[in-house]
């Protein structure tokens, strides 16, 4: 068992109507490996994690959680499976008719069926941990300012300590330094945590500060996989140009979708 | 140039639109009887789709009673037969105008209002958040205004038939010279068991209509600000047309001979 990877990914393939967004990804987590998937707009990232999550259905390959292939579950199997998952988005997606602590505390209450007064509690001290008093606990989401919304977002995605955490483009549209205190947080309560994390970014900076591995993806494939230490020496045309934001090189960005 | 590409485009998007609506109706159809059931949404949601529709559509119950008293007392002036007032107004009342007047006016207020706050969840992802969080959105946020719209709307069109049965009521007596006690009388002794019970069928059938277009439409609205507001008219123009088109067939089906 120790050498079952976390996450698996056999040859997904995810088509819409005639444009093919992943063609044929293969991605290994090694259990308690932080991987962050870079890459250009458009590129799948998200609809790689998507999938992973059973939000969209992969039209060819496999996907394995703990050696089991999530690609088929459904009804109770799948919230199972989702319970070892916990989520950042990219716009926190902060539920706005609820308070902040009842954010974080929504997977407790509703996916596991824990009593409010004990999930407020445990909201309380998760949101100590991004940063946040106990005065925010009330505030709706629509009053914080977008770091903060990032920072309850990150409260919820750990608030049920889960096994396995995705980040979706966890820097963008903060500024730079608020962009490190939010990849500090996250470096910080992983390891708290102990969780195993898939990010995307297209922010090299914060691929470099939470990643053991990095991969690329480019045209719906991964081209390059490796050690953070290692992308700067990737040999990798593609990836080179992409660390270092060039625009000429091989990439060539489609203007048209 | 060929003619017949656009017109098979648009019969297979309209065959895939029918098959998408077909599992959606299904799957939320089956999650009203599948715990968990959220009991607590569902009673804050036949606030907001019975209780505040009440003003609306009592008014217009209260207008349309009094209108169709004038018109029947126009109409019927031409043949002596003005006397029949009271026993027209309670049957177009509570067989038709009462069920389909307060089926659109609540769909404008209520379809709108639920494609548009669930179109904007889907487009900041809360919907893809609530499933990461382990908690099924149809069961979530579906269910709730299904079962409390089936639950508010015959209530809801009991009331309108009374208001609306009182319109033709005070127009009658104020300004017709009715005695108030004829026409109370008159009404009762025609009024049967079947007139209001078909429009109270007609009433929750609409309730399932409004509450299914609009959250259908919210949960598959795409894009920003523009999606949500197409979604938001497609919800009130899908679910006024099914509305008069379902209130033909129950008619036909429940007076059937």
């Amino acid at each position: 068992m120790a050498n079952t990877p976390k996450i698996e990914l056999r040859g997904v393939k995810k088509r819409f109507g005639p444009k093919v967004v992943l063609d044929g990804i293969d991605l290994t987590l090694e259990s308690g490996s932080s991987l962050v998937v870079i890459g250009g707009s458009g590129t799948g990232k998200s609809v790689t994690i998507k999938c992973v999550l059973g939000i969209l259905r992969p039209d060819e390959g496999e996907i394995l959680v703990d050696g089991q292939d999530v690609t088929r579950l459904r009804g109770r199997e799948r919230e199972a499976m989702l319970r070892k998952f916990g989520m950042l988005f990219q716009a926190s997606a902060l539920f706005d008719s609820l308070p902040v602590w009842e954010n974080v505390a929504f997977g407790l209450i509703q996916g596991r069926g824990m009593a409010r007064k004990e999930a407020r509690d445990i909201a309380i001290q998760k949101l100590a941990k991004v940063g946040l008093g106990p005065e925010v606990a009330g505030l709706s989401p629509a009053e914080l300012s977008g770091g903060m919304q990032k920072r309850v977002g990150l409260a919820r995605a750990i608030a049920a300590d889960p096994e396995i955490i995705f980040f979706d483009e966890p820097t963008t549209g903060l500024d730079p330094i608020m962009a490190d205190i939010i990849n500090a947080l996250i470096v910080d309560t992983v390891k708290d945590v102990g969780a195993t994390t898939l990010s995307i970014t297209h922010d090299m900076v914060s691929a470099r500060k939470i990643a053991d591995r990095i991969a690329m993806l480019y045209k719906g494939k991964i081209i390059w996989n490796g050690p953070t230490k290692d992308v700067d020496a990737s040999g990798n045309p593609y990836v080179d140009q992409f660390i270092h934001g060039r625009a000429e090189g091989p990439i060539k960005m489609e203007v048209k979708a | 140039m060929n003619i017949f590409a656009p017109i098979g485009r648009a019969f297979l998007t309209l065959l895939a639109q029918i098959g998408s609506l077909t599992m959606f109706t299904a799957s939320a159809v089956s999650g009203c009887f599948r715990p968990p059931i959220y009991w607590l949404h569902i009673v804050r949601q036949m606030m907001r789709i019975g209780y505040f529709s009440l003003p609306v559509v009592g008014l217009t119950a209260f207008f349309t009673g009094g209108v169709l008293a004038l018109q029947i007392y126009i109409g019927g002036n031409r043949y002596g037969a003005e006397a029949i007032v009271p026993q027209i107004v309670v049957l177009g009342i509570t067989r038709e105008l009462g069920p389909v007047i307060a089926g659109l006016m609540v769909a404008g207020r209520v379809a709108a209002a639920i494609a548009a706050e669930i179109g904007t969840m889907r487009v900041t992802e809360q919907i893809d958040a609530l499933t990461t969080l382990a908690t099924n959105p149809i069961k979530y946020l579906v269910v709730p205004r299904l079962v409390a719209a089936i639950v508010s709307l015959p209530v809801l069109v009991g009331i309108a038939d009374s208001i609306g049965v009182f319109g033709g009521y005070i127009v009658s007596t104020e300004s017709l010279g009715f005695s108030g006690g004829t026409y109370l009388k008159n009404t009762v002794d025609f009024v049967t068991h079947q007139d209001v019970t078909s429009g109270l069928i007609k009433a929750a059938v609409f309730g399932f209509i409004i509450a299914l277009m609009g959250c259908y439409n919210g949960f598959h609205s795409k894009g920003g600000a523009q999606g949500v507001g197409t979604a938001t008219t497609n919800a009130v123009v899908s679910s006024s047309i099914l509305i008069l088109a379902a209130n033909y067939v129950l008619t036909s089906i429940l007076f059937s001979k």
